[in-house]
Formats: structure tokens, sequence, C-alpha cells
């Protein structure tokens, strides 16, 4: 007697998590909850939430509201027990909605398509009717060659009173809705395995560098199993603006000592290497850095003799086969001149190197003057000689997030088995048709009758031309 | 950018899609087949003007950019993604006008066009083409913004006719659907009004077009100054209502007395869906996600934006669930099917201009 009660109440909670009705509260339940994460900001400091919810409930009723929703667990909702809870409560449903329904869909799948009495055949969605003249068996051929221009193979039979064809396509699309579901529960696994087995990362690395760990948000660190190094980092403008056009790090991978890789990441296109990916997401200046930059030049003389120069800012160079020399006097990270056409520096960072260049030759006047990395009108001096600024490296640090998810490309597999679930689903259907040829005292007729589960116009269409082929093909026999 | 040719056929296309909004419900309210036509041919001639709009614009962005005809496509901000909004939206209804033979749709789904427009222009959005940042020079994102907006139209689609559904299905005045209806009909029409006003007050008073959306949206009627205006943009707005409220049963019997049957919104409001929805997974979501992934290294972070793209998700897949549940085919079911673009609304709108305010310090 227990069990049978125990029996019944395990087939309650079956049926409760194979019902629609259930999915559809935990659709209400997770939108509804999600909403309120996205007012309230997440995995922020106190104040900031205070601020919001002053702003919506006024100041008194704030910090209040601040306690209630942080022991509820709303200021990182989206990982809290509950939250969870109801995303294992989601995976629930779908799965033993899907082991509920699967075994009938998959008999509906297999089981191939039998000839219809015609009541039934009558009752279908889609009919046609079209008489003819003579013996159903005379127009065997015609008909079955008609059902195959509309791209079915059908198989025949023989009834009381004449012959049936019957066939069907795409029962296998009935399956398309289970593939979708499953997809999501894909996803679910996928996210799961990148929660407990990945990490999250970053790592702020000064060009010249090389490192073997990155760092957590607390800053703990994490060993990479190899070395990186930063090789160079630079931003692109469009034109003479100070809008970035592009970021990019030239990254270098070291594995026991011995190079394995190299690569320039920009913000789309990043590196990976044994798991871990290297995204370029920030730079920076290193602090008091600047007089320990390298002033990266090509230098070249009138006749086309040029030679690479590293230098720092009061390092001199000498143009290559001339005696003439410069010196580097000064230097800014980013200049630019004032009405009165005087130079200034405008910011700390390294927005428009440019350095002051002082002259000496023997032979002509001294002349000197500033050279600036973007502009490269200014590399040419008035002898004919050139002075390339190409990079002042060493002073900025590219800042990279370092991630490592196994359970990204089961994530991906998810999101096509999805894209393939739903176009099965809303593009395609399941068609079943049946071609009655019945006689009947002398009265003969053609009674066509059709399904589909889905895109019953397109069908309704194919079977219109069926029904033409038919009436064409009795008017050439008889 | 503002002289330039393709400001001047997207200013055609505005005035056209305004008034092509005006003359559907002249069409509704005096049944004059002409009205009608004229109508029709008012928006294709604004549709073909927008189009050469978007195509110079893509013109004026590819030579401007230096990057290849793909990455200046013309949907790279706010503008920019609006601009095709209504563009498909209107494309949607041309097909749906000439399948289904009836220009009845037209008087529901002109205005979300018209008020897309008008919004575009009170706020003051920037409408320069501008450089792609380096984040945005991606081509799933490219994929990302096209299907997400091709999906909205759909859904845009399947708000109006759920609506006219249930306008249709509704007789009595203290049903719950008849009372949504009314109100999901006032609110949309006082909102057009005010952005109206907004427009006009704000062509006559405010300089800067830099200003930004914050700044003066409904500053016209709800949020003025002058309380005295406040209140009465509220009375209005209330009295307005109740007159929707109160006469709503008229507006059922015009839309019937045009030949549509409630089977057949339904079927073109659940099509629209079933059409928007995988366009809006792959794209919306999908895309979204993976172009997250390749820029910053987690294809899901719960932001704002993502998690209101999962809700509107979420909206969607329970509209398509509620329809297989007994008992609520119909109107309830209508009832999802416009809430959902109120989600989309919100993910699109809200998200920036109502969470980004609330988030920000110092505003205000
Ligand atoms: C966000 C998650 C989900 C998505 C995106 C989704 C998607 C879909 C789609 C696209 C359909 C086809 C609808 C149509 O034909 O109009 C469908 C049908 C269905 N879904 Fe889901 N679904 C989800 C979750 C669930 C859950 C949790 C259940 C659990 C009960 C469920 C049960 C069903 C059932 C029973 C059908 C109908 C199958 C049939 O027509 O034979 N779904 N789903």
């Amino acid at each position: 007697m227990g069990k049978e009660k125990n029996n019944s109440f395990i087939d309650r909670v079956w049926d409760l998590f194979a019902s629609v009705k259930f999915a559809v509260v935990i659709f209400s339940v997770i939108a509804l909850t999600s909403m309120v994460g996205t007012v309230v900001e997440q995995n922020v400091e106190p104040e900031k939430n205070l601020t919001v919810l002053a702003k919506l409930f006024g100041e008194s009723a704030a910090p209040t509201l601040y306690s209630i929703l942080d022991k509820l667990g709303f200021m990182n909702m989206y990982h809290s027990w509950w939250f969870v809870t109801f995303l294992l409560l989601f995976a629930m449903n779908l799965i033993i909605c899907s082991l509920d329904r699967l075994p009938r869909i998959l008999k509906l799948v297999r089981e191939p398509i039998r000839p219809l009495s015609e009541e039934h055949i009558e009752k279908m969605s889609i009919r046609r009717s079209v008489p003819f003249k003579g013996k159903p068996s005379a127009l065997r051929d015609e008909v079955a060659s008609a059902i195959r221009k509309i791209g079915f193979r059908p198989s025949e039979s023989e009834t009381e009173k004449g012959l049936q064809f019957y066939a069907e396509k795409g029962s296998f699309t009935r399956l398309g809705v289970y593939i979708t579901h499953l997809s999501i529960l894909i996803i679910l696994v996928g996210a799961i395995i990148g929660l407990y087995f990945g990490f999250n990362a970053y790592l702020n690395l000064p060009e010249g560098q090389t490192t073997s760990v990155a760092y957590k948000d607390r800053g703990a660190e994490v060993p990479l199993g190899f070395e990186v190094r930063c090789d160079n980092f630079e931003v692109d403008y469009y034109g003479a603006s100070d809008m970035p056009k592009a970021y990019k790090s030239w990254l270098t991978v070291f594995k026991n000592g011995k190079e394995v890789m190299n690569k320039v990441i920009t913000v789309n296109d990043p590196l990976t290497y044994e798991g871990i990916t290297f995204y370029q997401s920030s730079f920076g200046t290193v602090p008091d850095s600047m007089d320990r930059g390298v002033v990266v030049l090509t230098v070249a003389s009138r006749d086309g003799k040029s030679e690479q120069v590293n230098t720092r800012v009061g390092g001199a160079f000498t143009i290559p086969g001339t005696s003439e020399t410069g010196k580097i006097t000064n230097f800014s990270p980013a200049l630019s001149f004032d009405q009165a056409g005087r130079p200034y520096t405008y910011d700390q960072n390294l927005l428009n190197p440019a350095i002051f260049v002082e002259f000496s030759s023997p032979a002509g006047k001294p002349f000197s003057g500033w050279i600036l990395q973007r502009y490269p009108q200014t590399w040419n001096l008035p002898d004919g000689g050139r002075v390339e600024f190409r990079s002042f490296w060493g002073v900025q640090y590219t800042g990279l997030q370092v991630r490592k998810d196994p359970g990204v490309l089961i994530v991906y597999l998810g999101c096509i088995i999805m894209a393939i679930g739903l176009y099965i689903t809303f593009f395609m259907s399941h068609r079943r048709l049946w071609v009655s040829l019945a006689e009947e005292k002398g009265t003969a007729r053609i009674l066509i009758g059709a399904s589909a589960n889905r895109n019953r116009a397109s069908f309704e269409k194919d079977i219109e031309k069926l029904a033409g082929l038919l009436g064409e093909s009795r008017k050439g026999g008889n | 950018m503002s002289g330039s040719a393709s400001s001047v056929f997207f200013g055609l296309s505005t005035m056209a899609y305004i008034l092509a909004m005006v003359l559907y419900i002249g069409y509704l309210a005096f049944r004059k087949k002409a009205i009608g036509v004229v109508a029709t041919t008012v928006t294709i001639a604004g549709f073909l003007s927008q189009t050469i709009a978007i195509l110079l614009r893509w013109k004026e962005f590819y030579d401007i950019g230096q990057m290849g005809w793909l990455r200046a496509i013309p949907l790279t901000n706010l503008y920019e993604s609006l601009i095709f909004f209504v563009w498909c939206l209107i494309l949607a209804y041309l097909v749906i006008e000439f399948k289904y033979k009836n220009r009845t749709f037209g008087a529901f789904i002109t205005p979300v066009a018209a008020l897309v427009l008008a919004f575009i222009d009170i706020s003051g959005m920037s409408k320069n083409i501008q450089p792609l940042v380096p984040a945005l020079q991606s081509n799933w994102l490219l994929a990302h913004v096209t299907m997400s907006f091709i999906s909205y139209s759909m859904f845009a689609v399947s708000f109006s006719t759920g609506l006219m559904y249930l306008i249709v299905k509704t007789e009595k005045r203290n049903e719950p659907a008849y009372i949504f209806w009314t109100v999901m009909l006032s609110i949309f029409i006082i909102v057009l009004c005010a952005l109206g006003l907004d427009y006009l007050t704000f062509k006559l008073s405010v300089k800067s077009q830099e200003e930004l959306i914050k700044s003066y949206l409904f500053k016209a009627t709800f949020r003025n100054s002058s309380s005295a205006i406040s209140l009465l943009s509220w009375a209005v707005s209330a009295s307005l209502t109740f007159v929707i409220w109160r006469f709503g049963g008229a507006l059922r019997k015009i839309i019937t007395g045009f030949n549509i049957s409630a089977e057949t919104l339904d079927e073109i409001t659940y099509k629209s869906i079933a059409m928007g929805f995988p366009i809006f997974t792959l794209g919306g979501l999908i895309f979204g996600a993976i172009w997250a992934d390749q820029a910053w290294g987690k294809y899901w972070t719960w932001d704002p934006k993502e998690t209101w793209s999962l809700i509107t998700w979420f909206f969607y897949a329970f509209y398509l669930h509620s329809r297989l549940m007994r008992g609520w085919r119909g109107k309830k079911v209508a009832m999802v099917a416009v809430l959902g673009f109120v989600a989309v609304i919100f993910t699109y709108l809200g998200v920036n201009l109502l969470l980004s305010g609330l988030h920000s310090y110092g505003s205000q």
C-alpha cells in the first residue's frame, strides 16, 4: 500500500515536470527575476547600488532595502543558489518532458505511413477530388508518376473499390523540437564545465617582459604552463584624429625555453595556446617609465643608406655615411601646438609621441625640430636625409584577458545544434498524402487527401499541382 | 553630414512614412479605396527612397572608413540600426499587404515606423558617420546586428497583429484582454504624441544637436519643467485612455468591416514569431555571444543588455509554448505576443536610456 502511494507521488512529480505548464511558469520566473539583476548592478561596491536604490525608492528606504536584497543574494544573483536552482529545475523540466514524449514521437517517426479509408481521407485538412472514367488500374502509372513529379515516392495498395497510393516526406522533422531542447541542455553542460574547469584572469604585460602566470580577480596567481612575452604594443589611429582604429600586441609564446608561437593580436583576434586564450582588452603606461623608454629610429642619408638606431631621450645618433649627428634633447608623449605655434604636451599617455632633435653638421647650417611618430611628413630633414620615428618602446603595457574555458566548444556545439533544431522545427514539415482511385457503379474518382504539421500553405500548392497533373492525365488518357 | 545626399533621401522617406500612417488611418476611417491606393504608393515611394538613402550612406561610410565594403555596412550605431529596423518593418509590411491583399494592417504597422522615426529625430542621436572603434570591427557583430533587427521587425509585425487580434476578439469592456489592449494602444498613442510634441518644441527651442536623449525625452509633456503642463499631460493621457476604453468597440467594428478574420490575424502573429524566433536565437543570442567571446573572452556575462535579450527570448519561448496549452490559444497568447515586443523595445532602448541613466553618477 505504501508502495502504491509512493508510486503515485513519483508519478505526480513526473507529470508536473513533464508538463508545458510548468515550463511556462519556469520561463516567467527566470525572466522576472532576471530583470531585478539588470536594475541592481552585479558584483559592484555597495555604494553603487545604494545610489541606485536611493534614486528609485528614496534615501531613507535604500539601506534597509539593500540589506534585504543583499541577504537574498541579489547582488550576485545569477550565481546565487536560488537562481542556479531555477536553472536546474528548468533543465529537469526539459529532460523529463522530452523523455516523456520521445517514445511516442519516435514511434511516429519510425512507423511507415499506411493506407487510409476514404472516410478518413475525406476528413483531411487538404483534399481534392478529380472525377474520371474507366478502370483505376488503367491510371496506375500516370498517378504514380504524377506523385513522383511533386517529389514523393508513393507506395501502393489494392482497396475494395480500386487502388490507393500513399507517400510521406520529412517524418524526421518531428524531432526538430527535441533537437532544439537537447541543444539547450548541451549549452548548459558546456557552461558548467567552463565554470568548474576553466578560469578567468588578466595580465598587464609591459613591452619586453615575459611572464609564466596570469592573475585572478583578487590577485591570486594562475600558472600558465608556458611563458608569454609582449614584444610590442601599438595603437593605430584614424588619420590625424585620436580615434583608435586598432590596438595591437605582438606576443611570443615559449614552451620549455623554446619559441613555439608568435602572433599579433587585436581586439577581435586573440591568441590561443594549449587551451588558454589571450584577448586584447586594455593598455596603459607603466608608471614613471618615460625616461627608460627606447627611441627606435630608422635613420637614412640623402643617398639612401639607412640603419636602425635604438637610443634614449638624451642620446645621439649619426646619419649613416655622413658625419652629421642628431641629439634627442626633448620628448613629449602627446605633442600638440597651441595657436601661437608653441608646442605643449596634452596628455601623459602615448597618444602622439614626439622627439625634439638637434642636428649638428660640420658642413651645413645646424637645424633642429620636432619629429612625430604618427606624422611621417615630419621625418624628412631639410638636407634630404630622413629620421623615421618608429616607436617609443618599453613604457607601455598591454592589458590582456586570459581565459581558459574547456566548455566553450561544447557551448558552440550546442549553438550549432540549436540552429539546426530551430531550422527543422520552423522551416521544415512532415508531409503526408494519400491518393485513392475508386470506381463504383460506373462513376470513378481520384480522391486526394494530404496533411502537413506546419507550412500547410506551401504543401497545398504542391497538392494543387498534383490535382492538375491528374486532371490532365485523365484527359490525355481517355 | 547634414547636407549629404543620403540625408535628403532619409528625410524624404521619413515624411513619406508619416504621411502613409495618416493615409492608412484615413483609409480605415473613411473606407475609400482611393485613399488606400495612395497610402500604398506613398509607402512604396518612401521605401525606395530609404533604400537609396541606405545605399548612399553605405558608400559614404566606405569612402571614410577605408576598410572594405563589408565593414562599411551602415549598421554601427543606434541611429543606423533603427533606420534599418524601419526598413525591414516596411518591407515586411509590404509583403503582408500584397500577400493578404488587405491594407488594414497598414494603420497598425506604419505607426510603429513613425514612432521610431520620431524618436530618432527628437532624441537628436548622432547621425554622423563615425569610423569603427576596434571592438566593433567584427563580422560576427555585423551578422548579429543585422539579424537582430530583422527579427525585431518580425516581432513588431506580431505586436501589431496581436493587438488587432485582441481588438477583434474582445467584446466586453470589463474583460482583462479588452482592458489590456486599450491600455497598450493608449500608451502607444500617447508616447507617439508626446514624442511628436517633443519634436516640435525641440526644433523650436533647442539649438544643439548633441544634447543627450535623457535631457529632453518627454520634456514637452510629462517631464516639463512647469508642473501644470506635466499634470495636464497626465490628465490628457488618462482621458485618452478612458475614451479608447469606452469606445474601443467601434474600432472592432471598423476592422471586422474590412474582412479580416481573427484567424488570419492569429496566423500572421504566429508566422512572424515563427520567423523571428529562430532568427533572433541565431543572430541575437548566438552570434552576439560569439562576438563577445572573440572580443572579450566571455560569451556570456549577464550584463543588462544580454540579460534583457535573454528575457525577450523567454517571452517568445513562453508564447510558443503557451500555444500548446489548453485554454491559452487565442487572447492570452496574443497578449504574450504584444508583451514580447515591449520586452524587445526595452532591450533595445530601455537598457540604454533608463538603466544606464540609473547606473550613472552625477546625472540629474
Ligand atoms: C528556453 C527554452 C526552450 C526553448 C527555446 C524551446 C523551444 C521550443 C520550440 C521552438 C518549440 C516548437 C514550438 C512550435 O512548434 O511552435 C517547442 C515546443 C515544445 N516545447 Fe520547448 N523550448 C524550451 C523549453 C521547454 C521546456 C522547459 C519544456 C518542458 C516541458 C518544453 C516543452 C515543449 C513541448 C512539449 C513542445 C511541443 C512539442 C510538440 O509540438 O510536439 N520546452 N519548444
